[in-house]
């Protein structure tokens, strides 16, 4: 018996006032909210260099601005991998290759949010808050997602941040399960029920340790069910136990597959990856930003063998808060910039395509002279995934989900029917 | 949550009417306890038994007293090697060819990082001037380097050492530059390697600017992102600081820093409007000297400050009160945090911030006098003894290892970021964890009237009072809102 409480974690609303009694509204609107469809959002922290990530090697102009950091063409050694005759991905992800013939990866380039200045910190918050305005909002677009697909779930939290706390995406009223590995002894219901009484007139922490109790029994429930084996090296005991707080990649891709494919589990996950803020030394395909890539690819390929039959009904789309200077800087890096690429892959994904309207590389056409100039609107392609996989109405995602002037239309045909 | 005095914040007593009316003189005892539970938790490091009682007479002159005299680097941290020893030990690690070779090198500097993390929380504590010690903490986290760049990972805390502690009460301008000029910011915002493309190994290497520095410099250092730079500002904030670089392995005094004169960019350069004619390494200084002065710089530095000691969302009057100080005094922190202690505001008995891990895992050491729970056995190496080390094995469990700061925003600081629900179970779990480790060594309901005194509410006292056993006693203790927040 490994352990313990996935039960009693789960029930533990008593002391919860607050907390408790919203989950005991009437449920309404349940059935009709909550299918298949998974749905899992990567964030790339520090700006990922979109065309050392999915290179453009045949635009006349690629070799000569990217100098140093130009990608040998598909033919060279160490060559770009062809996507299309156009594009081709850096061989750091080399793994996830396959899935664009097999049309489970779908590239979309040239793409920003509307953000224009370069500070990691706003353009980070207004990826994530789904407004034109950094810090304009306390809630993020994939929360306010959430809590459109309806009303009640009766007490299951579809959203699910991979991590100790909820970044800002995932915040809102929608409630939110987060999960991290932890080796500390849980503590027993008979003193959470202790905890939990403290926290009355505390609702911060009240709602909080909920979610997280939620999470954790979710999270038992889940990583037990499934006898592959994956996570052995990690996970002690067969179950959310891990020896050390610390994952590499592919085990934080294979919990978090695990925990969407759950019958009961969330529908929607958010990751974080780090280490994109290539300022020096970047490399092309060995390096600082291929380590990074490479991580990615290991994550992906975690997330769909984790799946299982699940991949089929779920999208993975990877994002970052903005691109990074077309030309090397003086360094071997590159400097804050505008436009980048972003990627969509799963078994619901219409992929084998590079969406671009290409704005070229030649010294007129780049954005204040440095940057890939943005051609297309992130928020029009999050837009036709929640519209096309999760099934949000268009209404709710302008007013809702991605509110504020000059909001694109979603985009078409990224989801298979 | 907090029991509420009868007037909003607590002022500082009238003393002359104590012994007029016996009854004034007990209640002003009542808020002069509360006042040092406030002094000792909110702008301390959390209360040690005894430190209560110690502040009650003048809550407000314990902490004045603490901003008036450096104690110097605490005994904790002696021993600690210079940054330019740990820099130069890393480009030695770093040239070694043979994998063999290499790893016994690298296991050694990290070892070194884990030993002086580990020393510099026993210093956070054990230290009898935990003001200090909370804006040693805070103004390195203003001016984040990380563990997450390896070239700099074994000389962090040397950098804090080095860079912050000896200006955390002298003037912003001062720390500015020493920040600034200091090899591991140089290094961790690759300004060390950053040429002017007219400089002379611009021309001749083909080698030009990195704007890492220049850029975080005014958006997280000095302005702030909304205090009117543009990216030209950033260019040419770049271009000045061409130059300020580190002695490499090959140059004399290795790993400290050196201005090289063949990386600057020559010629005139404008900066938010300002001209900077070619002056070498003086136009960076002078820039420095600027950007310290600059009223969106006071507006920044009053701001996180205000988010930090008294709410996430800090009442604008008392950003107002800091940014005037921060103008009046020309930027001297040790007045600009006077100034702070003299607000109503920071008085309020409502505890508004939630602890950071780190403020968790300082503040139960403190109140348990020290120990988190038993330390390994002795004779352990260096590095065992620090992996060991039960409150830095506490910070890598709850996410906020020394200087591991995900970006050179450093960590955040407002509650949303660290109460998430995984990481809200996990405080939880660890409380407990401390609980059952030295709970059957200390009275908890003693400890609660220790530290928190008249912070802890009926509903906790009588918990920690009926609980089961001391391990789940002090557990709650550790649990209880009175305690995670401040």
């Amino acid at each position: 018996m490994t352990a313990f409480l996935p039960l009693n974690r789960r029930h533990l609303l008593a002391g919860l006032g607050g907390a408790a009694a919203l989950s005991l509204l009437p449920q309404v609107s349940f059935a009709r909210t909550v299918g298949e469809q998974r749905f899992i959002l990567i964030v790339l922290r520090g700006g990922m260099d979109g065309l050392a990530a999915v290179a453009p090697y045949a635009d006349r102009d690629y070799a000569a601005v990217r100098g140093r950091l130009a990608l040998p063409d598909p033919n060279a050694q160490g060559g770009v991998l062809d996507l299309d005759g156009f594009f081709g991905l850096n061989p750091a992800l080399a793994d996830i290759h396959p899935w664009y013939k097999e049309g489970q990866l779908l590239v979309a380039h040239a793409v920003a949010t509307p953000y224009r200045d370069r500070s990691h910190f706003d353009a980070q918050d207004l990826l994530e808050n789904g407004t034109v305005t950094p810090h304009g909002v306390a809630s993020g677009w994939l929360n306010r997602a959430l809590a459109q697909l309806g009303g009640d779930t009766g007490g299951r939290r579809l959203g699910l941040a991979v991590g100790q706390g909820v970044p800002l995406v995932l915040r809102g009223a929608a409630p939110i399960a987060s999960w991290s590995p932890s080796p500390l002894k849980e503590a027993d219901e008979d003193f959470l029920d202790r905890v939990a009484a403290l926290y009355a007139n505390d609702p911060l922490l009240a709602n909080a340790l909920k979610a997280g109790l939620d999470s954790a029994s979710m999270a038992d429930h889940a990583l037990n069910t499934d006898a592959d084996g994956a996570m052995d090296g990690a996970m002690m005991d067969g179950a959310a136990k891990p020896k050390t707080a610390r994952l590499d990649p592919a085990q934080l891709g294979t919990a978090t597959g695990r925990l969407l494919a759950d019958a009961n589990g969330p529908r929607v996950a958010v990751m974080d990856l780090q280490g994109w803020d290539t300022h020096a030394q970047q490399g092309t395909t060995a390096g600082r930003l291929a380590g990074a890539l490479g991580n990615l690819s290991k994550v992906l390929v975690a997330l769909r063998t984790s799946l299982g039959p699940a991949w089929r009904q779920t999208a993975v789309a990877v994002v970052t808060e903005f691109g990074r200077t077309a030309r090397p800087n003086g360094t071997g890096g590159t400097d804050h910039g505008t436009a980048t690429a972003a990627f969509l892959a799963g078994g619901a994904v219409q992929g084998g395509r590079v969406l671009a309207n290409w704005p070229g590389l030649a010294d007129g056409r780049l954005y204040q002279g440095r940057d890939l100039a943005p051609t297309q609107d992130l928020r029009a392609v999050m837009k036709g995934i929640l519209r096309d996989h999760l099934g949000l109405d268009t209404g709710a995602l302008d007013k809702a989900v991605f509110p504020g002037g000059g909001t694109p239309a979603a985009a078409h045909d990224l989801i298979r029917t | 949550m907090f029991p509420l005095p009868p007037d909003g914040p607590l002022k500082p007593p009238a003393r002359k009417h104590r012994d007029a009316d016996p009854g004034i003189g007990l209640f002003e005892d009542i808020r002069m306890t509360l006042q040092a539970a406030i002094a000792t938790n909110r702008f301390g490091l959390g209360a040690r038994p005894g430190d209560i009682a110690a502040a009650q007479s003048d809550p407000r002159g314990w902490l004045d007293a603490q901003l008036a005299q450096d104690p110097g680097l605490p005994p904790d941290l002696h021993g600690v090697e210079d940054s330019a020893t740990r820099l130069a030990a890393t480009y030695a690690a770093r040239k070694e060819k043979d994998e063999e070779a290499r790893k016994p090198l690298r296991e050694a500097l990290r070892a070194a990082y884990r030993d002086d993390a580990a020393r510099r929380t026993r210093a956070a504590i054990a230290t009898d001037a935990p003001l200090r010690e909370r804006l040693v903490h805070f103004w390195s986290n203003h001016f984040t380097v990380s563990t997450s760049r390896p070239i700099v990972a074994a000389a962090v805390v040397p950098y804090e050492n080095e860079a912050i502690r000896p200006h955390v009460t002298g003037r912003f301008a001062d720390m500015l530059l020493a920040v600034t000029r200091h090899p591991v910011m140089l290094a961790y915002l690759d300004n060390a390697v950053s040429a002017g493309p007219d400089s002379m190994v611009g021309i001749r290497r083909q080698r030009g600017l990195n704007e890492n520095l220049g850029r975080e410099l005014l958006e997280l250092h000095t302005l702030g992102v909304d205090g009117g730079y543009s990216q030209a500002d950033v260019r040419e904030l770049a271009r000045i600081l061409t130059g300020w670089s580190v002695a490499a392995e090959r140059d004399r005094d290795t790993g400290t820093f050196l201005f090289r004169p063949n990386l600057h960019e020559p010629g005139d350069k404008i900066l938010l409007g300002q001209r900077y004619s070619e002056d070498g390494m003086g136009e960076g200084l002078l820039a420095l000297q600027r950007l310290a002065r600059h009223p969106a710089t006071a507006r920044h530095v009053a701001t996180k400050l205000a988010r930090h000691f008294i709410a996430d969302d800090p009442p604008p009057a008392v950003v107002a009160a800091l940014e005037k100080s921060y103008r009046d005094s020309d930027g001297h922190l040790g007045e600009v945090t006077r100034t702070l202690l003299r607000q109503d505001a920071a008085w309020v008995p409502e505890a508004r911030k939630v602890k950071t891990p780190t403020e968790l895992v300082v503040s139960t050491g403190r109140a348990l006098g020290g120990d988190i729970h038993p330390v390994a056995d002795d004779g352990d190496t260096d590095m065992k003894a620090a992996r060991a080390e039960p409150a830095l094995r506490s910070l890598a469990l709850l996410g906020q290892m020394p200087f591991a700061a995900p970006s050179p925003a450093g960590w955040p600081d407002q509650a949303a970021d660290w109460v998430g629900p995984e990481a809200m179970v996990q405080r939880v779990d660890w409380a407990l964890t401390v609980g059952e480790k030295l709970g059957d060594r200390i009275d908890p309901r003693q400890i609660a009237d220790q530290v928190l005194g008249p912070f802890a509410g009926d509903a906790t006292r009588q918990a920690v009072a009926r609980a089961p056993s001391a391990a789940e006693g002090l557990a709650l203790l550790i649990s209880a809102p009175e305690f995670q927040r401040r």
